[in-house]
């Protein structure tokens, strides 16, 4: 096999690589010409089909297809670039346009032409301020220079961006959910169908891409949909962007073929788990994709092999090493309280199931769990999401996999921790007793005198002494 | 007797605002970056200012104020000269993130996020993962700075230089 030659990454160590002349004398914008002046769009489309390159922003559908769906005798086109990247441990969106923003536009500019999109707006959250600016640098010198605005490239084609950001919200990310906040509302995502590709932003045929599959773009105009072909494994194509980060050496970004296994990325590009540990779990592609055990680390990191050891996903390839002296009860208050925050609200079982597992997990952290909390978050697991089909979004899968994934691989960890873990604060009351009973006494609801004085200066309620 | 109370929003931020309305098919998709530009400039987004930014994009107050309260990024009040949000998700918690927010609270005599010194040069506030995680545990400053991978003493370091107020990043 040939030795791998990264693209995405490849002017990431170039001093000044997010300036035109830069990325020019690296060969820029060349295949954006090649494809506005040789090809067509449909052309262009049919070559990102034959790549089955598929989406990186984390539902991996194949991109190609996704252009098809528009209506063929549709009027005006839009293109949304998801930028939005918050998905815990994923930052190489950020990386690829900090650091080669050209790259992007380049992807944008061919994406558009091949879709026959006129306006497209760049999503980007808010915290990306540096690469805010790049972009908005980097947008004015391809306008300057022809490469953005009308009749690109003698073409006829006419395109521009536009830099839209965020504020803070993680459901924005979903494409619907950044639909609506780019048309002025609260990041709600909507009901589909009908999908972007039909009636997306401004009710017009809309396209949505994540940042990483579009700079996939331009390199596979420049050589092909064999070459893209050539690396990965069956179903899953060409070169992705890994992120690392957690208990490990290095915490870094590292461009590889698909389907590199867990431990390798580790061992290799993560330099190994830190301070001389050994990993306890790992997770794989954004904490919604739930988690792999130590013995699933020579799993594949595709679009498809991550199934097998009951992940949701590939997601975002950011994987999180947790090592060996890390309770698993910590991993899960965390990603609990994190879906909690998150959920937009819309729909009742992530709204409440989002919040019922984060209080589950706060007090079984605290020293309050009792065994049956754990059939009780497994039920709630089984019926969140678009999986079990009773939500809009799959924000509410992925507040599900992190349970699921560790109720059946890490149960007696969690019972032992259950066990040794009683604080007699958090024990049940005599009140919550009788009320699980249906039958409350006088005795269970007499209140029960705790020992503490009323705070001095507190307000005095009619019934107490 | 009534008085009209006197805009808010200065010719200049109008100005801005209104250069957004090109961009888009719809003027309420102007909104959020209106409220990033009153923002930017007043620190806060108080009432009046939303009613000011609806009458610009012709559409009512209580939009804006939809729109606005679903992001809780806007404060009505001002916050400090520079607003430090410290990252509490999963690789900066297993890295050690939550003791860096309490840290940084603590040494600048703060009882918890969403607070301001008492000189009003920074606010500080937990953030769900910020996409800096190569620098967990990691904390970011609004006008782009990053600091990480935090310690006890980096959060000196960063304190001390969050407190020279908003910097240039390019
Ligand atoms: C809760 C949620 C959050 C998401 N966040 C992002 C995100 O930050 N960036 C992204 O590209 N895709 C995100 N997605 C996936 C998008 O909905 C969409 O599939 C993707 O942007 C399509 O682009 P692609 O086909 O190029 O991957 C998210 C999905 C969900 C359900
Ligand atoms: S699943 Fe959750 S986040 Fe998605 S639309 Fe429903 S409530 Fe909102
Ligand atoms: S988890 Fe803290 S920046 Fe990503």
């Amino acid at each position: 096999m040939a030795a791998f030659e990264p693209v995405l990454s490849r002017n990431w160590n170039v001093a000044q690589s997010h300036t035109l002349p830069v990325y020019e004398s690296r060969g820029g914008y060349q295949a954006a010409r090649k494809a506005l002046t040789q090809m067509d769009p449909d052309g262009v489309v049919n070559l990102i089909k034959d790549s089955e390159l598929r989406g990186r922003g984390g539902a991996g559908f194949p991109c190609g297809l996704k252009w098809s769906f528009l209506p063929k005798d549709r009027k005006e086109t839009l293109m949304c670039i998801n930028a939005d990247e918050s998905e815990p441990a994923t930052f190489n969106n950020r990386i690829l346009m900090e650091k080669d923003p050209h790259q992007l536009i380049e992807g944008i500019i061919i994406g558009c032409f091949a879709t026959k999109a006129t306006a497209a707006y760049l999503y980007v959250r808010f915290e990306y301020i540096k690469a805010y600016q790049i972009l908005e640098r980097a947008i004015d010198e391809a306008r300057a220079k022809g490469y953005l605005g009308k009749n690109i490239f003698g073409s006829g084609f006419d395109l521009e961006i536009w830099v839209h950001r965020g504020a803070g919200a993680y459901i924005c990310g979903e494409e619907t959910g950044l639909i609506e906040s780019l048309e002025g509302k609260r990041g709600w995502p909507r009901i589909k169908p009908p999908f972007p590709a039909v009636e997306g932003a401004f009710k017009k045929p809309t396209v949505v891409n994540n940042v990483e599959t579009l700079a996939c773009v331009p390199h596979i105009v420049e050589r092909g949909a064999d070459w893209f072909k050539s690396m990965g494994t069956p179903k899953s194509y060409g070169p992705k962007l890994y992120c690392i980060s957690g208990h490990v050496n290095k915490q870094t970004c590292v461009e590889l073929p698909l389907g590199i296994t867990c431990r390798e990325l580790i061992e290799v590009h993560g330099q190994g788990v830190w301070k001389g540990r050994k990993a306890k779990a790992v997770v794989p592609g954004g904490i919604s994709m739930g988690l792999l055990s130590a013995d699933e680390l020579d799993t594949p990191l595709d679009f498809e092999a991550i199934r097998k050891p009951g992940c949701l996903g590939l997601g975002t390839a950011a994987v999180t090493v947790i090592d060996d002296q890390t309770s698993i009860v910590d991993y899960l208050y965390n990603c609990a309280r994190f879906f909690a925050h998150e959920s937009c609200g819309q729909c009742t079982p992530c709204r409440e199931g989002t919040a019922w597992i984060y209080k589950t997990m706060k007090r079984i952290k605290l020293g309050g769990g009792r065994m049956e909390d754990l059939t009780v978050l497994g039920g709630i697991q089984a019926n969140l999401g678009i999986t079990p089909g009773t939500t809009i979004c799959g924000l509410a899968d992925g507040a599900a996999w992190p349970i699921k994934n560790a109720l059946a691989k890490f149960r007696p960890e969690l019972e032992e921790y259950i066990k040794t873990h009683q604080d007699p604060r958090y024990a049940v009351t005599p009140l919550q007793t009788a009320i699980t009973m249906g039958s409350p006494t006088t005795a269970a609801v007499t209140p029960v005198s705790i020992g503490m004085s009323s705070p001095t200066g507190a307000l005095r309620s009619p019934h107490s002494s | 007797m009534s008085t009209v109370a006197a805009p808010l929003l200065n010719e200049g931020i109008r100005a801005k605002i209104r250069a957004y309305i090109g961009r888009y098919p719809s003027k309420k998709a102007v909104t959020l970056p209106a409220l990033h530009i009153v923002h930017e400039s007043l620190r806060c987004v108080p009432f009046q200012a939303m009613a000011e930014i609806a009458e610009i994009l012709e559409i009512t107050p209580a939009e804006v104020h939809d729109t606005m309260s679903f992001y809780g990024f806007f404060p009505q009040a001002p916050i400090g000269d520079v607003r430090l949000w410290v990252c509490r998700s999963l690789s900066c918690m297993l890295t050690g993130g939550e003791e860096m927010l309490e840290v940084t609270c603590a040494k600048l005599g703060l009882h918890g996020s969403g607070q301001t010194s008492s000189d009003g040069k920074v606010t500080v506030e937990f953030a769900e993962c910020l996409g800096i995680c190569d620098f967990a545990p990691a904390a970011l400053a609004d006008d782009g700075r990053i600091y990480g991978p935090l310690t006890e003493e980096k959060v000196n370091a960063m304190i001390a230089d969050v407190k020279r107020g908003p910097q240039p990043i390019l």
